[in-house]
């Protein structure tokens, strides 16, 4: 067995960073929107919330309208020195958040009330610990699925 | 269906859920038994430590696994008798197996004989890394 020890990840200097500070805040709006979806059980705002998803997942996360209201009225506000990150890490947790959205949206459509609130219970799960405690869903369960999927 | 009792249910095993993780990060926990795997240079790319090993177990997707190379990095140069170790764990998935890493970051604490006392998961602090260190020396 030999170590590649090459990290073709998280640590080399050519990754993309971004304002680490982005990501929380909009993991706070998301948390607000989707707490609003999981009592008004809208179709309509989890379509909404679907789209900035897949923004955040397909475009990055400083893509979203979210991160444009952080840079629009949020930043200019705070001072000191800017706490960067991977890029990476939040566009895998949008990705996450995208594919709850698309099974709740389904189960919206398909008239399976159980469906649209597990997976909104889910994603509000998520949005609220990343806001809340810092919580790094790539770090959680990024490793367990490449262990499940690949042999 | 309008109802607030599944946020309620999502706010509590939410707060429940992060009041843990945020005090489990980075803590060093030992093994019962120190009967693991022995590694060795060939295995973790790096000379062992005359004392203790430390192999830091990263992933792409992993915003705290740069702050504890960082650190890790750091607090080597002032141990001569430790090493540190960085490994890609999705490029190393048979050891990642073998040694049962489960998220990242993971660093595991080695003994003199490449022999893995405890780990920690998570960033740790830099009091954590030294308590780990002293224990195991």
């Amino acid at each position: 067995m030999t170590v590649q020890n090459e990290v073709s990840a998280s640590t080399t200097n050519k990754v993309k960073l971004i304002d680490a500070r982005g990501p929380r805040f909009s993991a706070a709006i998301t948390t607000l929107v989707l707490a609003i979806v999981l009592v008004t059980q809208s179709p309509l705002l989890i379509a909404l919330q679907l789209v900035v998803f897949a923004i955040g997942a397909f475009a990055g996360p400083a893509k979203t309208p979210y991160a444009f209201l952080f840079k629009k009225f949020v930043k200019p506000k705070l001072h000191g020195q800017v706490p960067t990150e991977d890029v990476r890490p939040p566009q895998f947790a949008q990705s996450v958040g995208l594919i709850f959205a698309v099974v709740a949206l389904a189960g919206s459509l398909l008239s399976i009330p159980a469906l649209f609130t597990v997976a909104v219970g889910f994603a509000l799960f998520a949005a609220f610990l990343n806001a809340a405690f810092n919580f790094c869903l790539g770090c959680e369960i990024y490793l367990i699925a490449v262990r499940i999927i690949k042999k | 269906m309008n109802s607030l009792t599944p946020l309620v249910v999502v706010l509590a095993l939410a707060i429940a859920f992060g009041v843990w993780y945020t005090r489990s990060r980075g803590e060093f926990r030992r093994k019962k038994t120190v009967n693991g795997p022995k590694l060795d240079a060939a295995i973790i790319g790096i000379e062992l430590g005359a004392a203790v090993t430390m192999v830091q177990f990263s992933s792409a997707f992993c915003s705290p696994c740069r702050a504890t190379k960082a650190l890790l990095e750091d607090m080597v140069k002032t141990m001569p008798d430790v090493h540190y170790a960085h490994i890609d764990a999705e490029a190393n998935l048979e050891l990642v197996r073998k040694l049962d890493v489960r998220s990242t970051p993971t660093t595991l604490f080695l003994n003199s004989d490449g022999v893995e006392v405890g780990r920690a998961m998570g960033t740790p602090k830099r009091s954590q890394v030294l308590a780990a260190v002293n224990a195991i020396r």
